[in-house]
């Protein structure tokens, strides 16, 4: 099956989205960036890969095939969990030696014994239905389970848990750096074992044994210039973006994209091409990055910014989104006595701010407005955003996709397909 | 009788109006009034006053102004006054403003002149250069010349004619202006205690809004209401103020000063009010005695060109030396290229004179006083223990 | 540079001379007069035959010699803000750092501070800080800025009775050397002269291909012009044959000569506003080369005067035409006016684009440049793009979000051309 692709290459994560000729989303996949933009790239294509199968998966199905579909699902991702858990054993297992651990050899290779058997019976947990997992990436998951389980295990064989986190720390990025196998097919088969349906239908063994012929491949985002891509294969994060948001939403004109380290304001028209666009200047101010700093300053999680912000009745007014002076802010209002969600009610509304003169910059808000990026995703941002726009542009569609962080990556596979199909 | 709560209270209401409700309702007092604004630092307004015109002083948005507009034209490096005063503008909260009057005080307001010219094409906008060069028959000359065109400018505006005895009539006014304003700032030099910064800021900011005469009475009040005060007498450092000519700082910046310990004694807040020093004049011709005053009775600042190195500084140390001063607080707006390169010359001039000080910079929306009150309080208790015996 | 064209000789030739010239002063004997770029009084320190030091240009030179980044930090070191201009802090930190000039050799102290102030407030603070430095006489030159986009008779008076009685009798007094007006009519006939054939030079750029960058390329054709050179005979030599170079150019339909050599396929005609970077100045221009982007016109090559405008230096009226050459330069206009002439050039020039970079350093080019975008979209229809970067400031290029800008920039000017006629 001829397939396109588009990969996105932003600074905190990396995105891939395969179409095909049709124009039909096959599968999306994401991944954290990491140091090595070639991983990141390779294993976010793989992610699509996989959701492509699925979306065969479920094509070949039909209806009927939701709730397997989902118990394969996650059997699949315990499967791929437990062979990059493997991978990072061995790895941890590797590294545990050299002059900082002689003489306790010995109990270092213990210690990793019961943390990863305790990891081992945990992980099934993780791909239960419903599972509350606070990312899908492997880093963030193990991780968690390390630091916790390590740090028992450390204290009851009287060890430095620092030893342990030593071999993590160096473990992980070398198990991160590794593209996983990228044997899909075997996977999958040993996922329907598990969820008992091996014997495959016709269809879903038709679904299992087509070929993805990748036809096209096109980079786009802030690291495309380090993607190991020929020239005609990058194209500006700019046009992708816009492109992505016109698929998404064909009347869009406007489009808003908050990411980690930048905004962007672009202007589209009827066909998706981009007429004018702005970026934030040299200073980040108000990109997704400082509601990072607000979350590490209030020890809180992300996600949990917006909905404590949601709770406010009476925003304080809040004049710097600069990122330096973010916690300084924070501290300064607390010590006033202010209330943490009227604060963070504030902070919402500056990063909108600064998001409004970027847009009025590029020419304003017109209708339909696509709002894209992580940010899109925060409440109390897109709460702020709608009463500005409302108040300074009028009556304008809003429209936000659950999957607009793969706004870009979109646009790339479309360039891809345009590349071969027009 | 007034009392200088109530005085305050009513300037407090005019600062924190940035839909400048007094200066609406005077232009709607009487048909065919005009209103011409102005940015800092310095401007004639003698001249628009003898057109019969009210002028304005537009000091930006202060920490009580949401920008949304005016973000748009600037990029981050630039301070935030001209972002703030844009915001006024497009959002028609001086959209009374018949003119406006931008002088060369720094490259940013310079270019916002003909920002306004762009986006405010109805207005009469003028950028209003001054000399620097303070030979009578060279930049007085010109000068005079400028003002005269000012003086046409304003006469087509408001169609009337500005004649030598109404300029004169102005001047005498102002004059008594600068009067009072000198005796609210010598005072508060005297006995601090009696006139607080903030009090005398929110004061001179009413001159910014408020037609000249009626200026020059609250003036009168306050300084009357301020003898009969009687307010407790603090343990403070005595400090000049400088840097925060043009973009203002927060009143919270100002107050923070004040509680960390100082008494600020003198400073260059506002300083159109303060520009002459002394009366100017009213024989001879008008715009000539203006042009005079401007060239040798003007206070020194950074937009000023000093001629002679040996005077770098000399109006910040008398100024010092004057009020009893312990030492000066540069207080700089972020990005402000005037204060910033003047200041470590005033620096070097200071230690020379062996004057403490210390400096710091804000925006005029700045939230955090922490930091400052931090700094200024070390800085008052180290005066303390230096004047120690 | 691949080739070397006798153009580019000469001037290198130029430059080292008078760097030498200047740093042997004191042994000779000569007199050293420091002013600035805008609005120059070139053909009058010529009469008295002082070598003139310009601080912009030590800084270019030393940000092209990736120096600079140390010289800020050093000021920044001496008390001075990291808000404020790089160029002055460059300069104040080269001074500090022994004040040598791009040959090695120490700048002698300048017996004049000429404070010429056209067109940037900064000059003022800049020379009253060299100053406190060096102690020496400092002449103010206040030229007025053209706020209502005139150049009013008293402005053009006061200019003039500042240069009779302020400059030329400094100018005496330190070089012990009367002035001689017949003398200064001749330099400004001199002066005409390279005028002419340097305006021909840049309205070459109107063929296509264009057979200079108007920009990167520009910066090298103003150099003599707008430095000490202006109104001797070796700059009208240098720009005679920088002529006859690009005439040829033109009849062989040749691009302009980059540091790879000759430019490629010209796919993107841009007119630029602001000036460049000094410090990546080979890696920015080559963002552009790359990519098939040729600059057809620049404002930053009128900073030191406006002569494609129409104005030539007038030996008929020697001070006057002084007057208006420096009420004439780029940043002493206002801000319409500054519209009027990119949308010019943007006709003129048939360009696909206007892109503005952005100077840290530099409010009288930056500030309001973000209205000027917007009002150039409006009146021309062509996209605009806005970019930011510093003078001297390495701490201010970001070479990644500079090519990200400007490839989004190209690449949407590619698609817009290429969906023009069939759009949806």
């Amino acid at each position: 099956m001829k397939c396109y692709v588009g990969i996105d290459l932003g600074s905190t994560t990396t995105k891939a989205v395969l179409i095909d000729a049709e124009r039909r989303v096959l599968g999306r996949g994401i991944t954290n960036s990491r140091s090595n933009y070639d991983t990141a790239c390779r294993v976010a294509k793989l992610e699509a890969y996989v959701g492509a199968r699925l979306s065969l998966f479920r094509r070949a199905l039909g209806d009927e095939g939701g709730d397997f579909l989902d118990r394969l699902e996650r059997a699949f991702r315990l499967v791929q969990f437990q062979e990059q858990l493997g991978e990072l054993e061995a790895t941890c297992r590797r590294n545990a030696a050299g002059p900082r651990f002689a003489g306790r050899e010995r109990a270092v290779a213990d210690a990793l014994d019961a943390v990863f058997a305790a990891l081992r019976t945990e992980a099934p947990a993780l791909f239960e239905p419903g599972a509350a997992r606070k990312s899908d990436f492997f880093r963030d998951l193990a991780g968690s389970l390390f630091m916790r389980h390590g740090d028992l295990v450390a204290r009851d064989a009287g060890l430095d848990f620092d030893l342990l986190l030593h071999v993590y720390d160096k473990s992980i990025i070398e198990a991160e750096n590794r593209v996983p196998s990228d044997d899909i097919k075997g996977k999958l088969r040993t996922a329907f074992e598990r969820v008992g349906g091996t014997a495959l239908g016709p269809a879903v063994q038709a679904a299992l044994d087509v070929d993805f012929d990748e036809a096209y491949v096109v980079g786009t985002g802030y690291g495309r210039v380090r993607l190991p891509f020929s020239k005609e294969h990058i194209r500006s994060e700019i046009l992708c973006h816009g492109l992505g948001a016109h698929l998404q939403y064909p009347g869009t004109r406007t489009v808003l994209d908050i990411g980690g380290q930048d905004t962007k304001a672009i202007q589209v028209d009827g066909a998706g091409i981009v007429e004018n666009f702005q970026m934030n200047d040299r200073c980040a101010a108000g990109c997704g990055r400082y509601l990072g700093y607000i979350a590490d300053e209030m020890n809180m999680g992300l996600h949990e910014l917006g909905p404590m912000a949601m709770r406010s009745s009476k925003a304080v007014r809040i004049n710097s989104t600069c990122t330096v002076f973010a916690g300084a802010e924070l501290r300064d209002r607390l010590a006033l006595g202010e209330k943490r969600e009227d604060i963070l009610a504030g902070l919402h509304r500056a990063i909108i701010l600064r998001a409004m003169s970027i847009l009025s910059r590029s020419g304003g808000v017109k209708d339909q407005f696509t709002f894209t990026g992580g940010v899109a995703k925060n409440e109390a941002a897109v709460r702020e955003l709608r009463k500005l726009v409302r108040e300074n542009y009028g009556d304008v569609a809003i429209n936000i996709d659950p999957e607009s962080i793969y706004t870009g990556a979109l646009g790339a596979a479309e360039f891809a397909r345009r590349a071969v199909e027009a | 009788m007034t009392t200088t709560a109530e005085i305050t209270r009513r300037c407090l209401a005019l600062y924190e109006d940035l839909d400048f409700a007094s200066v609406r309702a005077w232009k709607a007092a009487a048909p065919g009034r005009k209103v011409v604004g102005y940015m800092p630092v310095y401007v004639p307004r003698e001249i628009v006053h003898a057109a019969g015109m009210l002028p304005v002083g537009i000091l930006g948005g202060g920490d009580g102004l949401e920008v949304i507009h005016g973000d748009a034209y600037y990029q981050s490096y630039i301070c935030r006054i001209p972002r703030s005063t844009i915001e006024l503008g497009v959002t028609g909260r001086v959209d009374f403003l018949d003119g406006m009057l931008f002088p060369s005080t720094c490259d940013v307001i310079r270019n916002l002149s003909g920002m306004w010219k762009i986006m405010f094409p109805k207005a009469y906008v003028r950028y209003f250069d001054v000399p620097q060069n303070y030979v009578d028959a060279i930049g007085g000359s010109y000068y005079a010349h400028e003002l005269a065109e000012l003086r046409e400018g304003l006469e087509r505006l408001g169609e009337v004619r500005i004649t030598d005895d109404a300029l004169r009539a102005s001047i005498a006014i102002y004059n008594e202006n600068r009067r009072f304003v000198q005796a609210v700032y010598d005072l508060r030099a005297r006995e601090p205690w009696r006139a607080p910064a903030t009090e005398v800021y929110l004061l001179m900011r009413a001159g910014m809004v408020l037609p000249v005469e009626e200026h020059s009475a609250l003036l009168r009040e306050y300084l009357d209401a301020a003898a009969r005060e009687e307010r407790p007498r603090r343990d403070n450092a005595r400090v000049v103020v400088t840097g925060a000519f043009c973009e203002q700082p927060p009143l919270n910046l100002i107050k923070s000063i004040e509680l960390s310990g100082c008494y600020v004694v003198d400073d260059d807040f506002m300083l159109v009010s303060r520009w002459l020093q002394g009366d100017v004049p009213l024989d001879g011709d008008p715009l000539e005695q203006l042009a005079l005053a401007f060239l040798h009775r003007s206070v020194s600042t950074a937009m000023r060109y000093e001629p002679t190195q040996a005077e770098k500084g000399r109006f910040l140390i008398d100024s010092v030396r004057r009020t009893g001063a312990e030492g000066v607080v540069f207080a700089a707006p972020s990005f402000c290229d005037p204060a910033l390169l003047e200041r470590p010359m005033l620096h070097s001039a200071l230690q020379r004179a062996g004057i403490p000080f210390t400096s710091f910079k804000y925006a005029e929306n700045a939230g955090q006083m922490q930091p400052i009150r931090e700094q200024a309080g070390t800085f008052a208790d180290s005066i303390k223990l230096w004047s120690a015996p | 540079m691949t080739v070397k064209e006798p153009s580019m000789l000469k001037q290198k030739e130029m430059i080292a001379r008078n760097y030498d010239r200047l740093t042997r002063a004191p042994q000779h004997g000569e007199k050293v007069v420091s002013t600035f770029v805008p609005g120059n009084l070139n053909e009058l320190l010529l009469c008295f035959d002082v070598v003139s030091n310009l601080p912009e240009i030590n800084a270019l030179q030393n940000g092209m010699r990736k120096k600079t980044g140390n010289y800020i930090l050093e000021a920044e070191k001496l008390g001075h803000s990291e808000d404020v201009c790089t160029y002055v802090k460059a300069d104040v930190g080269m001074m500090a750092k022994g004040n040598l000039a791009p040959n090695g050799e120490p700048l002698p102290s300048p017996d004049l501070l000429l404070l010429s102030y056209t067109g940037c407030f900064t000059f003022m603070k800049w020379f009253e800080l060299l100053r406190e430095q060096y102690d020496c006489e400092t002449v103010m030159l206040h030229v007025p800025y053209a706020g209502d986009g005139v150049i009013t008779e008293n402005m053009r008076s006061y200019v003039v009775k500042q240069i009779r009685e302020v400059v030329i009798p400094a100018l005496e007094r330190i070089s012990g050397k009367k002035f001689d007006i017949d003398r200064l009519r001749e330099h400004l006939a001199e002066s005409a002269r390279a005028e002419d054939d340097l305006v021909r030079v840049l309205e070459s750029a109107r063929h296509r291909p264009s057979p200079i960058d108007a920009w990167f390329g520009g910066v090298y054709y103003i150099g003599p012009i707008f430095t000490a050179f202006r109104g001797t005979p070796d700059a009208t030599e240098y720009y005679r044959l920088l002529r006859a170079e690009i005439e040829e150019r033109v009849a062989l339909g040749q691009g302009p000569i980059t540091p790879d050599g000759e430019m490629g396929e010209q796919r993107y005609r841009l007119v630029v506003e602001g000036p460049p970077n000094w410090t990546h100045f080979r890696e920015f221009w080559k963002l552009f080369y790359d990519e098939g982007a040729v600059v057809v016109a620049s404002t930053y090559t009128k900073v030191g005067g406006l002569y494609d405008d129409g104005f030539r230096h007038d030996p008929s009226k020697p001070l006057e035409t002084l007057a208006d050459y420096c009420m004439g330069c780029y940043t002493n206009r206002n801000l319409p006016q500054r519209v009027d002439l990119l949308e010019k050039y943007m006709r003129d020039y048939d360009a696909d684009g206007l892109l503005i970079n952005s100077i840290k350093s530099c409010n009288s080019f930056s500030a309001g440049q973000l209205l000027m975008m917007r009002e150039l979209e409006k009146r021309t229809g062509k996209p605009a793009a806005f970019i930011e970067t510093d003078l001297v400031d390495p701490r201010y290029f970001s070479p990644a979000n500079v090519k990200n800008r400007l490839d989004s920039y190209f690449q949407m000017i590619e698609q817009k051309r290429r969906n023009r006629p069939t759009a949806a």
